[in-house]
């Protein structure tokens, strides 16, 4: 055991990468809500991309060492402090048995993560250790629990600057089997329209807001239920969409406008309520482009990982707050 | 891309940035149904490297690939080619297929709107019961929730609308019926579907070796039984098979 959970926000759920190969069974793949925030924490403990971390949605909670343990902190920053003192954020830490961690509401962006060595070692479930709360796998972590972790070599004092994704902004979707049932107007419309995250946002998916009228399909209300992938902007029947994330149904009968790039779903999830979300329809040939280019980057991440040490701001006793905060806004 | 012929079918559609989806019909029907599940099945046989996971839905198989191993162009004409191989509206279906056989409370306290079903359906409660009882359903799909089954196609008599206003909560077990189709209900849920049969038959059992009890093409037969019998099926239900038998259908 290496973390007491002491008290933790209402939204807190362990995630990995997901579950495939359940589609047709009406689970979908779940895992985390930022993928990228895993493979940041995996890189920066020199470890797994498979392995599980703390999904923290918008308030994370107070966490007590059992044993000496490494950790790390990435996606949606949040204020955080070891016994007391700041704790850097997309940074790995040590913490020595009795230590306390605190974590508290993200600063930017909704998602949170917090990775302990080892990975967290909670018991597989059909390949996975992701909770998916609307399949009634696993549950939201409680205070009382415990964040058993593997432990292992661990790496603690390095950070990691962060691609900005937490504030919305431009997301590349493609045009996907139902898009079609649109006319060019509202397409057209949809691409020059700038939208709001609405309040409603789960791991199901979230709501997006607009002035204006809303975006129908042409009479096509009837159709079949078909299968959805993450990333689908669904049209309710009133014409507002919901981005749909990882605990989405496996199929659905609202017409869905386009889907949103792998490679921009975090930054999707990540985008906090009010925070405004333009859509750019791009071709099958430059998603792949942008895609493996986003490949890419995640391999790159290990090797940009740097001692935190190295820059005079990171000197634990010059930490602040508000130096915190300076190091995160520089990031923007 | 996305085809602008979608009144001929097959068709062949991109789901999002990794996905096809091959589609028999827009509307429900056997044929269609039974050339998803075949053509799905087609697809799992040929192990194509790239292929990350396949479904299939009410009228259409669909195929997730990892566009870096199997390019788009190349999977697409591999469909096409595979598409082309047979009549997949009279396909056979796949093999492995098994008859469950579960105990069902029609109508009364446990399924309350039996009566209302039958009159949507212009038959009186127990001929309702009768029909409902003596047909085979096929798993047509299974999804919403996880292992939970589409099933059908129930007679004409029984296409019958969804309810306007949903039933707050229907239990786990729960039959229900709408559009010549029933859904059996893997979990507690609300529901526009009308509550006929109540079972104790659990879909998904996330504790048991084999989560998911059903796989799309078994057939399901919900035989009449009486609330004293299920409550003793329930007394007795670790498996979680709520008194269902369970055989594999030749041929």
């Amino acid at each position: 055991m290496s973390l007491s959970v002491l008290r933790i926000g209402p939204a807190c759920t362990i995630q990995d990468q997901g579950r495939t190969g359940y589609l047709d069974q009406g689970l979908s793949r779940s895992g985390a809500a930022d993928i990228t925030a895993l493979h940041e924490g995996a890189a920066l403990l020199a470890q797994s991309t498979d392995l599980a971390a703390l999904e923290m949605a918008g308030m994370g909670g107070d966490f007590e060492a059992t044993l000496g343990t490494d950790i790390a902190l990435t996606g949606a920053p949040m204020q955080a402090s070891i016994d007391g003192s700041p704790a850097m954020w997309n940074a790995s830490h040590r913490l020595e048995p009795g230590q306390r961690l605190s974590i508290g509401a993200a600063t930017q962006g909704t998602y949170g993560y917090l990775h302990l060595s080892g990975g967290i070692d909670t018991p597989l479930f059909l390949g996975s250790r992701a909770a998916h709360l609307t399949a009634k796998v696993g549950r939201a972590v409680q205070a009382g629990d415990q964040l058993p972790a593997k432990g292992g070599a661990g790496r603690a004092g390095m950070k990691l600057r962060p691609d900005d994704r937490f504030s919305g902004g431009r997301l590349r979707v493609l045009a996907s089997f139902q898009t079609s049932l649109f006319d060019q107007d509202t397409l057209d419309r949809f691409a020059l329209t700038s939208f709001q995250r609405g309040a409603r946002a789960n791991r199901m998916g979230m709501q997006l807001e607009s002035t204006g009228e809303g975006f129908a399909a042409n009479g096509q209300l009837n159709i079949l239920s078909e299968v959805i992938t993450p990333g689908d902007i669904q049209m309710t029947g009133t014409g507002n969409p919901f981005i749909l994330l990882p605990e989405c149904q496996t199929t659905g009968g609202y017409p869905r406008i386009a889907t949103v790039l792998p490679c921009d779903i975090a930054r999707a999830a990540q985008t906090p309520a009010g925070g405004e979300i333009r859509f750019e329809f791009v071709s099958l040939e430059e998603a792949i482009t942008l895609h493996a280019a986003y490949l890419a980057d995640l391999e790159r991440l290990p090797g940009r990982v740097e001692p935190m040490v190295r820059d005079p701001h990171d000197i634990p006793d010059l930490l602040s707050y508000q130096l915190i905060g300076g190091v995160i806004s520089a990031t923007e | 891309m996305t085809s602008k012929y979608a009144d001929t079918f097959p068709c062949i559609r991109t789901v999002g940035f990794d996905g096809l989806l091959i589609s028999f019909a827009d509307t429900m029907a056997e044929p269609s149904n039974r050339a998803a599940l075949a053509f799905r099945g087609a697809i799992d046989a040929l192990n194509w490297a790239g292929v990350l996971e396949t479904s299939a839905s009410l009228a259409s198989a669909y195929v997730r690939f990892d566009p870096a191993v199997l390019p788009h162009s190349d999977i697409k004409d591999r469909l096409t080619h595979l598409l082309a191989q047979q009549d997949w509206y009279k396909a056979a279906m796949p093999a492995g297929r098994r008859l469950w056989t579960v105990p069902t409370v029609y109508g009364g306290e446990l399924a309350p709107q039996l009566d209302d079903a039958a009159q949507a359906a212009g038959l009186e409660p127990a001929e309702a019961v009768r029909r409902l009882s003596a047909t085979r359903v096929r798993v047509l799909t299974i999804g919403f929730a996880p292992g939970q089954p589409y099933l059908g196609p129930l007679g004409p008599e029984f296409n019958i609308p969804r309810l306007k206003d949903l039933t707050p909560m229907v239990p786990e077990g729960a039959l229900v019926l709408a559009i010549s189709q029933f859904v059996l209900f893997s979990g507690p849920t609300p529901t526009g579907w009308r509550h006929v049969g109540q079972t104790a038959f659990r879909c998904f059992r996330p504790d048991a070796p084999d989560s998911f009890a059903l796989r799309p093409g078994d057939e399901m037969q919900f035989v009449p039984i009486s609330a004293d019998e299920l409550n003793a099926i329930r007394a007795v239900n670790g498996d979680g098979m709520g008194g269902a038998t369970c055989q594999e259908i030749e041929g």
